[in-house]
């Protein structure tokens, strides 16, 4: 698939390359069908948006300066992930751990970003049972938010095995897919802040 | 098999990083100064949207040419899949707001 699984193919025998490709290959068409449930709560909170029924708005709910920082915080743990996948690469144990830590510190930024936004609506009564458009909004935002935050638990997982393992076969090709799982994450997100955000305040 | 060296690695991130903070600045600048009608503002917020998915799919997901078929093949019909329920989703619920409308 990358060529991090094309290194994996040229130094290993066959067999055991192939487990490592199925499992890349079955997580990928989990991630497809992530995409499917995502698009399917990005339908709902479109036909939904407009029936606040009476209660508070998107334009006076959302505020575009604390979404540009999850944004930020979501686009750095991208790339610094993506620093972390050529350490591995490149066998740099210590590199490879030391972006891992950058990647989770940024995500739990976002993740305390969305939580603080979070109650900060509730205590103004716009809660997920306030009107139509706010229980959408929870479930599609929320549901992001929960991928993040076991992204951010299988981080921590994973540096552990690879402080304890170092960076063998098996733990390499588990942060592969990881790495697919936290890109796919800033996909979703760029939707979010498109559909949700951007026109919510417009 | 390292034929390229670390710094050369890291290339295609920092490229896809470069246009990801452009396609996400340009629409947020656009909505904060207001100074396009809100539908073209729409307009283009999708369309650098789109562009910016594949920015991710190519640079960060290294979807491309060495990608294997089945992987393409899943994601073509995962797209589909998604393009059927969002605009059939849409399609039937605008149609239906416009005829209890009338």
């Amino acid at each position: 698939m990358t060529s991090l699984a094309a290194d994996a193919s040229a130094e290993h025998p066959a067999a055991e390359v192939d487990v490592y490709e199925e499992k890349a290959l079955g997580f990928w068409i989990y991630l497809m069908s992530d995409a499917i449930i995502f698009a399917l709560l990005f339908a709902t909170y479109v036909i939904m948006a407009p029936n606040h029924a009476d209660g508070p708005t998107a334009k006076t709910l959302f505020n575009l300066g604390r979404t540009f920082g999850e944004t930020m915080l979501l686009l750095f743990s991208s790339i610094t992930f993506g620093f972390a996948s050529v350490a591995i690469r490149f066998g740099k144990q210590r590199l490879a751990l030391t972006w891992l830590a950058v990647t989770f510190v940024l995500g739990a930024g976002f993740v305390a970003l969305e939580i603080g936004e979070f109650t900060g609506m509730y205590e103004q009564g716009a809660g997920p049972q306030r009107s139509g458009f706010l229980s959408a909004f929870f479930t599609l935002v929320g549901t992001h938010g929960l991928h993040v935050s076991t992204g951010l638990i299988w981080i921590f997982i994973l540096s552990l095995q690879v402080l304890v393992k170092g960076l063998t076969e098996p733990v390499t090709s588990r942060l592969f897919r990881l790495g697919l799982f936290w890109h796919f994450l800033d996909i979703v997100w760029i939707g979010i802040f498109s559909i949700v955000y951007l026109p919510g305040v417009l | 098999m390292q034929t390229s060296d670390h710094s050369e690695s890291l290339e295609p991130y920092a490229t896809g990083f470069v246009l990801a903070l452009v396609l996400t600045v340009i629409p947020f600048g656009l909505v904060v100064a207001g100074i396009l009608p809100p539908f073209a503002t729409l307009v283009i917020i999708a369309i650098l949207a789109v562009i910016q998915v594949v920015v991710h799919l190519h640079y960060f997901l290294h979807v491309g040419q060495s990608t294997p078929s089945e992987n393409l093949l899943t994601l073509a019909f995962a797209a589909l899949l998604i393009f059927i329920m969002i605009g059939g989703s849409l399609w039937i619920m605008l149609d239906l707001n416009a005829r209890m409308m009338s």
